[in-house]
């Protein structure tokens, strides 16, 4: 990449949190109140016309505070923190003497931790926003003031100020284009800040400003610039210039936009439109929300239940006082005197109802929060931390930006992937060729012994070194002169639209426009047909060392309803040949009938191309004569004089000319996957996560990522394209594809017995006229054990285009939609554009109530990784703003089968863990006061000391919940990969909801229940063996909080599936501490100091010397715990959770391992037997992927010479002028656009073949991982080898797992007869 | 170089910690250990139930209500609150050897000492002896921190405030005559609450320590007079006030008077008649309390405690009981043990 690496730190401001640009939004929306920009004035180097209008300065702010503001303001934003304001109100509330049940201490020691915390982290976070605001305004630019240009900072840029770019700098605002230092005004410049794409752009400088040229006539220029004004569309921008009397139109081709980077362009002078906040890239940065897992929400509603708890608990006890009040304390004045206001019964109900909601408050504590961010915390570091989630290549770590969304990773449903790098490196390469019949390029032999890389130098000194290639026939064809192999590859070297830049002899670089292109003419260049450069009428090449000067007459241009691109040159002998290259489809009805033979044979070898993934094109050549091209070359600049339809007479023209052509072979490109990317993808699926792409991608090359990552294969039963351009069209597609479902899974139903007919079948019946019902269709109880196989293999697949989508989108169709989309293995969307991605995401989120995660890298995903739950970024591939915007980054996409497979998991599980313990010990600790209320008057006395209730949970209890928390892990890493099937309970939601909650909180209620009685009963009666009587309140309340301690840790013991060092010493040591703490308190000398404040001096040595107590404290804990232990035992026993079958086999793999030594993979082996690689299944259907970027070729241009220049540093990837954007293109031309379904439905096959050897491969083989874990070090090679370059390994475990879920399966349908679940 | 140097800056360390590869004791409800666990537990438990209930059995335990609200009671006469410094006496007998040493107890019933504002209505540095706390007591000890006449109350508090004021003397009623039993008052407080928590201010005669104070409302004597007796054992480490003072956690409660271990009655009291006089001072009636008297021994764990040795009975039982059960499931869906 040439975006040097340091630049995109300093853009961090540029992506804010959305908090930041509420807040600007905000302050925005005032000032816009103030004076609603409807048009913006801009007059050149006019500041004080231009002041008059208060246009934003070009100075960003995304800092939060400074330092007066800083307490107030972080303190007033922790107080809207519903719990903040909860504690403090608790505060005001002991600090009334009447009601005062607790000292104040109780409260405010956890709250100004909490607070404290909270601003430390707040004020860091601050400081670094203020820290990189400062650097993006300090940054340099030169300002043509009066005359003579001036470094200024960025933020003193003003709107109408005239500042120069130079090469490689980042315009600071966005720019109206005036002159450049290259001709016609054009200048170059990337976007991928911006967009996300990365090849260059042009843009162009109105004629009259281009003129201008030096600085001296543009300190003089006056023009007036009325525009839009700002907005968010990246692509569109409308305005008008007056200079000197007229009027010039100025669009989105005149403007640079901030973010930009100039490139190629020595200089170039802009004038400013929009600065600072008002830029569109500012403006861009998107309505960003705060991100809350689904934990979060459920854990704030059943805290708002818990407050409700508390209110009935606190009106219960309140009645009681009354009555008591009434009875028993009116009787009984003459010891207990009612206070003097209080001289009523109802009253000091009212007063004990609070003195209650201050006691019982500790069933939400405080730190529970705390303690819920400490542990995703710990998380977010095991993910930072993760070496196998190390890309050795990028040398980047996976990154955790939030800290908030953990254990959502472990629910994730829906995957929404960006493509292009994410799951493809967007790298092509040339892969194999037929030419004249005969198929070249890599054996279809994965077994085999690996082919050895050509060597092009001796051969070739201009070829170029990165260039693979493994078939050396081809070469050797081409050595001994085949004509055929030499046509073939002389058309490659010519008919393109690449531009060369050769720095010194031999050192030759392409710019190509779409990558596919550039991989054809390097793989021309290195089999000896090197193109060297250009001009815009002739094309030179080095033909096997041979200089060749070609003349080029015509350039044919590619689009997208054409799908080829021609080029007609004269060679030196003088001879015209039409060269051409496209899509099969296209071109093989195009060519002479004397072909047919050749034809069948490449068209053979094209859909095995295809198969494998690959993006074919078909070659072909016509050679003309003179007479025949001058007659044509007529017709053509007719044609391109034309004032109407000139569009519709060129393609006339080209039609014309691009007939009876000889076919000279295909070409197919792979587009290169990330590693470990159709392993991943088969993973996730196997764990019920549904996968979509969303891509800029033209259909074709959509679909065929999609059958090379194998999201698509010829076993599905259907892939269903929605291509319609009408609201109605599509409906009735997305109604026809519901209706081919519904009639495919009855006939399956008929065939297979109904055994999976709850899988669709039942879903759709009931579904049937109803829109909303195939919404239900995925929600069957847990498919019944003989769908494992229907799961992964023979589903319905839906390509919809961006068109489509966007009617889909809409409100009536969105039901539509979703149901039949989601019924779909799989779902590729292309031609989308970012806010599309968006509105996908959201509908899923709306319609779905499943967590989503966006993966992308992009700038073009950002609004998508923003929406999803979770938005993850793939770092070090385009730009960094996908990053910025995510909450998790690494650089690979298969670490996302880790980072939700392990990570998630274990987050999730962890942290519903720690919530039902939480929850679980503090109604434990705090009911006992309830109970204890009816014996003590309801007076709201405590039964603990004023200190443990303080530190119980910020001391007592909270260290070994936290470890469980953070470290807990019910399976090893590598058996969540094997079995995937691990992560549904977090799908489903099941291990903390509602229910969990409930069970949890009667527990807690029950153990307070036996906490308060069992000491209540013995101790009554209960004496020291020296006669003293042990009822005393403070011998009960020291024996009470003893065996709730003890109880609580015991429980913990229980609940800690994964014994670290670190858990032994929390819990042994809270236990130590407790002691200790409670010893300390009750000392004789800290009584001494303050005989006030600590009552209960010795009575902890007192007590705790009675045999009766301990006595005591071991029956409480007896009858709390042992009915735990059944039940968790019964019910691993009678209903095991996979987790829990898994964690047995391991235990006893281990055991059985020990003395053999560990060799996990051994026993796997000899299972399966699927031995295809990258290969993947090979089926009949027939599908064409040809080879072609975005845009609408630049033959326009080339020929046009407009972008040819003196200086050799040229080489543009232009943009074609009409084509501002693709979509306008598209948009244009929607009516005549054919669409090709890659896969016509009629031709595939029908059933699922359900068979293992469909089954997507799995990666991380047990016997790899496993080997490397105990090597103890991860070496790079070791993690590659893990990325799918070694078919056999992965292929063993896949069918281990296989065979391993449906044993499992089979084993849960047949619980009354044991089945045994083999290795 | 600088490449490498940099890729260690960012590789993350390959530590057991980081990677969480710590090793870990995974412990698994196996039913190799929660049944024989359970079958442990139950025969321990039951085995301290047996012993617990035996030991239990074998401590006596005598009680005897003495409020007399009933109208055959001994104290009947004295239940009337317009009745001063009304005694009672209360006869009962002992039908074989009272085993020694034997404890003389009060109980008070629907008594609620461990009300909230009750329980807080006390001066702490007060009690241990701070004299500047003895002229201006803690606002916690209101109404009773002062008197109407503004002078400060010490002991202060509502607690302090009631202190039971009843008295017992006991006869052995040998051949008709009253023999007294000696009761031995010392050291039936705790030893924190004598020897550290309370403390009389270091003023000789502790007389001079309560000038300007006046004694709690209800008390008929100050502080420094509690016993006669002993000049020893008065003011704030008086005995039966340290009794008092450490209320109790429950409404029903009773709390040690004296102890029986002089001389004759070091092995117990013997099989007779006994006559128990009472200063019948303390109202209880207006609450619907009760007043009683209770003699009891112990043993190693304490004083009578049925309950105890039958819960761990029950739980013991319920703990094999549930073995069995599991043992059953367990063999019924076995889990596949051979792989």
């Amino acid at each position: 990449m040439t975006v040097p690496k340091d630049i995109p730190e300093k853009w961090f401001p540029l992506v804010l949190p959305l908090k930041r640009n509420k807040q600007k939004g905000l302050n925005g929306a005032t000032s816009k109140k103030k004076r609603t920009e409807e048009e913006r004035k801009v007059r050149a180097n006019d500041r004080e016309y231009n002041e008059k209008f208060q246009y934003a300065s070009n100075c960003i702010m995304t800092s939060k505070y400074n330092i007066v503001t800083f307490l107030p303001v972080n303190l007033f934003e922790q107080f809207q923190e519903v719990a903040n304001t909860y504690f403090l109100f608790l505060l005001i509330l002991q600090l009334i003497p009447q009601i005062s049940s607790l000292s104040w201490f109780t409260t405010i020691v956890p709250l100004a931790l909490v607070l404290s915390i909270t601003a430390v982290k707040d004020a860091t976070d601050d400081y670094f926003r203020h820290k990189s605001d400062s650097q993006v305004n300090n940054r340099q630019s030169q300002v043509l003031i009066r005359g003579s240009l001036q470094n200024e900072k960025w933020m003193n840029v003003r709107v109408g100020d005239i500042i120069k770019l130079e090469n490689n700098q980042f315009v600071a605002a966005d720019l109206l284009l005036l002159s450049s230092s290259e001709p016609h005004g054009l200048c170059y410049i990337e976007t991928a800040e911006l967009d996300g794409e990365s090849n260059m752009k042009v843009r162009q400088s109105v004629s009259v400003t281009s003129e201008l040229g030096d600085q001296n006539n543009l300190a003089s220029f006056d023009g007036e610039v009325v525009c839009e004004p700002p907005n968010n569309k990246l692509d569109r921008f409308c305005g008008t210039l007056y200079w000197r009397d007229k009027k010039y139109t100025l669009s989105n081709q005149n403007m640079l936009l901030r973010g930009c980077v100039l490139r190629n362009t020595e200089a170039c002078y802009g004038l400013v439109i929009f600065a600072g906040p008002d830029t569109k890239l500012m403006q861009n940065s998107g309505r960003t929300k705060f991100k809350r897992t689904s934990i979060d929400r459920l854990m704030n509603t059943l805290v708002l239940w818990i407050f409700g708890f508390l209110v009935c608990m606190g009106v219960i006890l309140a009645v009681g006082n009354a009555v008591w009040e009434r009875e028993v304390g009116f009787l009984f004045q003459s010891y207990l005197p009612w206070d003097p206001p209080v001289d009523n019964f109802l009253f000091s109900a009212f007063l004990s109802f609070w003195s209650y909601v201050i006691i019982l408050n500790t069933v939400v504590p405080i730190s529970l929060y705390v303690s819920v961010e400490v542990i995703r915390l710990g998380h977010s570091y095991f993910i930072n931390w993760d070496q196998q989630m190390f890309c050795s290549q990028c040398n980047t770590p996976a990154e955790a930006r939030t800290t908030t969304l953990n254990e959502e990773l472990g629910q994730v449903e829906y995957i929404f992937s960006d493509k292009t790098g994410t799951l493809t490196q967007n790298i092509m390469s040339f892969n194999k060729c037929s030419i004249n019949g005969q198929t070249y390029g890599e054996g279809s032999d994965p077994l085999g012994p690996q082919p050895k890389r050509l060597d092009f130098t001796p051969f070739n000194p201009l070829a170029d070194p990165d260039f693979c290639f493994y078939d050396d026939t081809l070469l050797e064809a081409v050595k001994v002169g085949d004509t055929h192999t030499h046509k073939f590859f002389r058309l490659l070297s010519l008919c393109h639209t690449v531009m060369s830049e050769e720095k010194s002899e031999g050192e030759l670089l392409y710019k190509a426009q779409s990558p596919d292109e550039g991989a054809l003419v390097t793989a021309a260049r290195n089999f000896g047909f090197v193109f060297r450069s250009r001009t815009p009428g002739t094309i030179t090449t080095t033909e096997m060392g041979r200089s060749v000067t070609y003349t080029l007459l015509a350039i044919l241009d590619f689009n997208n309803i054409r799908k080829r691109m021609s080029v007609i040159v004269r060679n030196p002998e003088g001879r015209i040949c039409l060269y051409c290259k496209g899509a099969d489809t296209v071109l093989l009805e195009r060519l002479h009938p004397c072909n047919q033979e050749l034809m069948n044979i490449t068209s053979d070898h094209l859909n095995e191309y295809a198969a494998d993934g690959l993006r074919t094109l078909a070659l072909a050549y016509r050679d003309l004569s003179e007479d025949e091209w001058e007659a044509w070359s007529e017709r053509h600049r007719s044609a391109a004089k034309a004032a109407s339809c000139r569009e519709d007479r060129l393609a006339a023209a080209y039609e014309q000319i691009e007939q009876d052509m000889v076919l000279l072979g295909a070409t197919a490109i792979e587009d290169k996957l990330q590693e470990g990317v159709p392993e991943t993808i088969a993973v996730l699926s196997l764990a019920n996560i549904k996968i979509w792409v969303l891509t800029g991608d033209k259909q074709e090359t959509a679909v065929n990522i999609g059958y090379s990552c194998k999201m698509l294969t010829d076993d599905m039963t259907e892939v269903f394209i929605i291509s319609g351009h009408t609201v109605q069209s599509v409906r009735q597609e997305l109604r026809r594809a519901r209706d081919r479902m519904i009639e495919m899974s009855r006939t399956r139903d008929g065939k297979e017995e109904g055994v999976e007919g709850c899988f669709m079948g039942n879903g759709f019946r009931e579904g049937q006229g109803d829109s909303r019902g195939g919404e239900k269709q995925l929600q069957c109880p847990p498919p019944p054990p003989s769908n494992l196989m229907d799961n992964i293999s023979g589903e319905f697949a839906l390509v919809i285009n961006g068109h489509s989508l966007a009617h889909a989108l809409e409100a009536d169709m969105e039901t539509e939609f979703v149901s039949t989309a989601c019924a779909c293995k799989a779902v590729i969307c292309c031609r989308v554009t970012p806010l599309q991605k968006a509105q996908v995401v959201e509908m899923i989120k709306k319609h779905k109530k499943a967590v989503t995660l966006a993966i992308g890298d992009g700038a073009n995903d950002v609004s998508m990784i923003k929406s999803a739950h979770i938005g993850v970024g793939i770092s070090g591939q385009e730009g960094i703003q996908a990053v910025l915007a995510s909450d998790y980054s690494f650089s690979q996409f298969r670490f996302l089968q880790r980072l939700l497979l392990v990570h998630g998991r274990w987050s999730y599980l962890r942290m519903c863990r720690f919530l039902c313990y939480f929850f679980y010990k503090n109604f434990a600790f705090t009911m006992v006061h309830f109970w204890f209320g009816f014996y003590c008057g309801f007076s709201a006395q405590t039964v603990y000391d004023q200190y443990f209730i303080t530190l119980y949970n910020i001391v007592y209890t909270s260290l070994p919940v936290l470890a469980m928390g953070i470290f807990d892990q019910d399976v090893p890493d590598q058996r969540s990969l094997e079995y995937p099937k691990l992560y549904e309970p977090g799908q489903l939601n099941l291990l903390f909801n509602k229910r969990e909650f409930f069970i949890c909180i009667a527990q807690g209620i029950y153990t307070s229940v036996v906490l308060f009685f069992v000491p209540c009963a013995i101790l009554s009666d209960a004496t020291q063996s020296t006669g003293v009587p042990l009822a005393d309140y403070q011998t009960f309340a020291v024996t009470t909080a003893t065996a709730l301690v003890i109880v609580v840790s015991v429980q913990i013991a229980l609940d800690t599936g994964f014994w670290t060092v670190i858990n032994h010493v929390f819990v042994w040591g809270s236990l130590g501490l407790y002691f200790s703490i409670m010893l300390a308190l009750q000392s004789q000398t800290l009584f001494g100091i303050f005989p006030n404040q600590f009552h209960f001096v010795g009575s902890a040595q007192s007590t705790l010397l009675q045999p009766v107590v301990w006595l005591t404290i071991a029956l409480a804990t007896a009858i709390c715990i042992v009915p735990v232990l059944a039940f968790r035992f019964l019910k691993v026993d009678l209903k095991p959770q996979l987790s829990d079958t898994v964690r047995y086999t391991q235990l006893v793999r281990q055991k059985k391992r020990k003395p053999a030594g560990r060799s996990v993979g051994g026993a796997w082996r000899g299972v399966g037997s699927v031995s295809e690689g990258r290969l993947g299944a090979r089926g009949s259907s027939r599908r064409s992927g040809y080879a072609f970027a975005h845009t609408e070729g630049f033959g326009e241009l080339i020929t046009s010479g407009k972008n040819m220049r003196l200086s050799s540093l040229a080489m543009a990837t232009f943009a074609s002028r009409h084509s501002s954007s693709w979509i306008d293109t598209l948009r244009r031309k929607k009516h005549s656009h054919t669409n090709t379904p890659p896969s016509a439905s009629g031709e595939s096959s029908p059933a699922p073949s359900c068979v293992s050897g469909s089954i997507p491969p799995l990666s991380n083989s047990s016997s790899v991982l496993s080997q490397t874990l105990n090597a103890g070090v991860l070496t790079p090679a070791a993690l590659r080898s893990q990325g799918g370059d070694s078919p056999g390994s992965w292929t063993i475990s896949l069918g281990a797992v296989q065979e391993a879920l449906l044993r499992w399966k089979g084993r849960a349908s047949a619980s009354n007869s044991p089945v045994k679940l083999a290795e | 170089m600088v490449k490498e140097e940099k890729e260690i800056a960012n590789r993350p360390d390959n530590t057991a910690f980081t990677q969480q590869r710590l090793p870990a004791w995974q412990p698994m409800l196996s039913a190799g250990i929660v049944i024989p666990g359970f079958v442990l537990i139950g025969l321990a438990f039951i085995g301290i139930g047996v012993a617990l209930f035996v030991t239990s059995r074998s401590i006596t335990v005598l009680e005897i209500d003495y409020t007399g609200i009933e109208k055959d009671s001994a104290c009947f006469k004295c239940s009337n609150a317009d009745v001063k410094n009304c005694v009672c006496n209360l006869e009962f007998s002992i039908d074989s050897l009272f085993e020694g040493p034997v404890f003389f107890y009060y109980g008070l019933s629907n008594y609620f000492q461990n009300y909230r504002k009750y329980a807080a209505s006390r001066d702490d540095e007060q009690l241990s002896g701070d004299l500047d706390a003895f002229t201006a007591p803690s606002d916690s000890c209101s109404p009773y921190d002062y008197n109407g006449n503004d002078k400060p109350i010490v002991p202060c508090g509502a607690i302090a405030n009631s202190m039971f004021n009843d008295t017992f003397v006991l006869y052995r009623v040998v051949n008709g005559a009253n023999k007294l039993v000696p009761l031995d008052g010392k050291g039936i407080a705790w030893w924190t609450d004598y020897n550290v928590k309370f403390r009389n201010p270091s003023v000789t005669p502790l007389k001079n320590a309560f000038n300007n104070t006046v004694k709690p409302i209800f008390w008929p004597k100050p502080a420094y007079q509690l016993d006669a007796s002993d000049p020893a054992n008065n003011g704030f480490i008086n005995q039966d006030f340290l009794v008092w003072m450490r209320r109790a956690a429950l409404p029903d409660f009773r709390k040690l008077y004296r102890r029986i271990t002089d001389g004759e009655y070091a092995k117990g009291l013997p099989a007779g008649n006994y006559s128990l006089t009472i200063a019948y001072n303390y109202p209880v009636q207006s609450f619907e309390g009760r007043k009683k008297v209770v003699f009891s021994n112990v043993s190693w764990m304490g004083g009578k405690n049925e309950f105890l040795g039958i819960a761990y009975l029950v739980v013991g039982s319920l703990c094999v009981l549930m073995s069995i059960v599991m043992l059953i499931v367990y063999a019924k869906f076995k889990f596949p043990e051979e792989d």
